[in-house]
């Protein structure tokens, strides 16, 4: 299953929604709890970025019952140095952006430490693209994956973007 | 106990929170609140309910008398997510909800 959004740069009264909405598919699913609190805070994370530092993008999931993949897309100023801003604290946000709480400067590092999987590519004016997978580690016999039931309640994830199988 | 000013939800305020968590950074909130805690933040914008919402937060205490905006009350009323505010520092809340018993995220 793959559910896809929008994320404009700079929109905060919209931003998260759709890491809202991925975690409800995820929950859904019928997924691990812990497999969703790591896909969550690598989706939530990688559109916050999209948001604070781009100019507009793409967040996107692809669910399976062993997999989650998450991949920021987006176009804007790329990253020139990216084990800098790997770095625990390093954040080139404005001032008004941490007064919200955002621009600690642990959005990648925290990607970094929940992803199993992890790539970053990106290029300066022109925009980057996160890949990262969470390893769903549920004794697949068990797991009640469900994915009718997670597109049906993505149903309304039109609003924010666009959801397809 | 923190002399707080309830600002919606007064309905759901015999919910019971399990744990609570303080923070003013939305990035360490999303690695460390737990289902079912109480946030106490002086964040007051929108993203305080996104996050409240992402971590399943049962309420919301704003601290040092900060108060939200409409936008965002009417945005927390919509998902049903009590909001109080007190004038009591980020650190003496926590102290006082300790003291009563309640533990950290
Ligand atoms: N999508 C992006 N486009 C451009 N720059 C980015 C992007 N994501 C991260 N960065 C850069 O990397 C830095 C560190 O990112 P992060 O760890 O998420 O911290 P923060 O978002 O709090 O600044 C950012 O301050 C920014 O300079
Ligand atoms: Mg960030």
């Amino acid at each position: 299953m793959q559910l896809k959004f929008q994320v404009k740069g700079m929109d905060f009264s919209r931003a998260g929604q759709a890491a809202t909405k991925i975690k409800k598919a995820l929950q859904l699913a019928g997924m691990d709890p812990a497999t969703i609190r790591k896909a969550i805070i690598i989706a939530y994370e990688a559109e916050m970025n999209i948001v604070i530092h781009a100019y507009h993008g793409t967040l996107t999931a692809n669910i399976t019952p062993h997999k989650v993949e998450i991949i920021a897309e987006d176009e804007g100023p790329g990253i020139p140095d990216i084990p800098l801003a790997m770095q625990e604290g390093y954040s080139t946000a404005p001032p008004h952006i941490r007064e919200m709480g955002f621009g600690a400067g642990m959005g990648l590092p925290n990607i970094k430490k929940s992803a199993d999987e992890l790539d970053i590519q990106s290029e300066v004016n022109k925009g980057t693209r996160l890949w990262a997978a969470v390893f769903n580690n549920v004794n697949i016999q068990q797991n009640r994956y469900d994915e009718d039931a997670a597109l049906s309640g993505a149903n309304d994830l039109r609003s924010a973007g666009n959801s397809t199988r | 106990m923190l002399h707080a000013d309830v600002l919606c939800g007064a309905d759901r305020l015999d919910t019971e929170v399990t744990c609570g968590f303080g923070c003013d950074l939305i990035s360490d909130s999303l690695c460390f609140a737990r289902p079912g805690c109480l946030l106490l933040t002086g964040l007051t914008n929108v993203q305080i309910i996104r996050l409240a919402e992402m971590v399943e937060a049962r309420a919301i205490v704003f601290v040092r008398g900060k108060k939200p905006g409409e936008d965002v009350i009417k945005l927390a009323r919509e998902k049903g997510l009590p909001l109080l505010a007190t004038d009591l520092f980020l650190f003496e809340s926590c102290g006082i909800l300790y003291q009563a018993g309640l533990r950290s995220s």
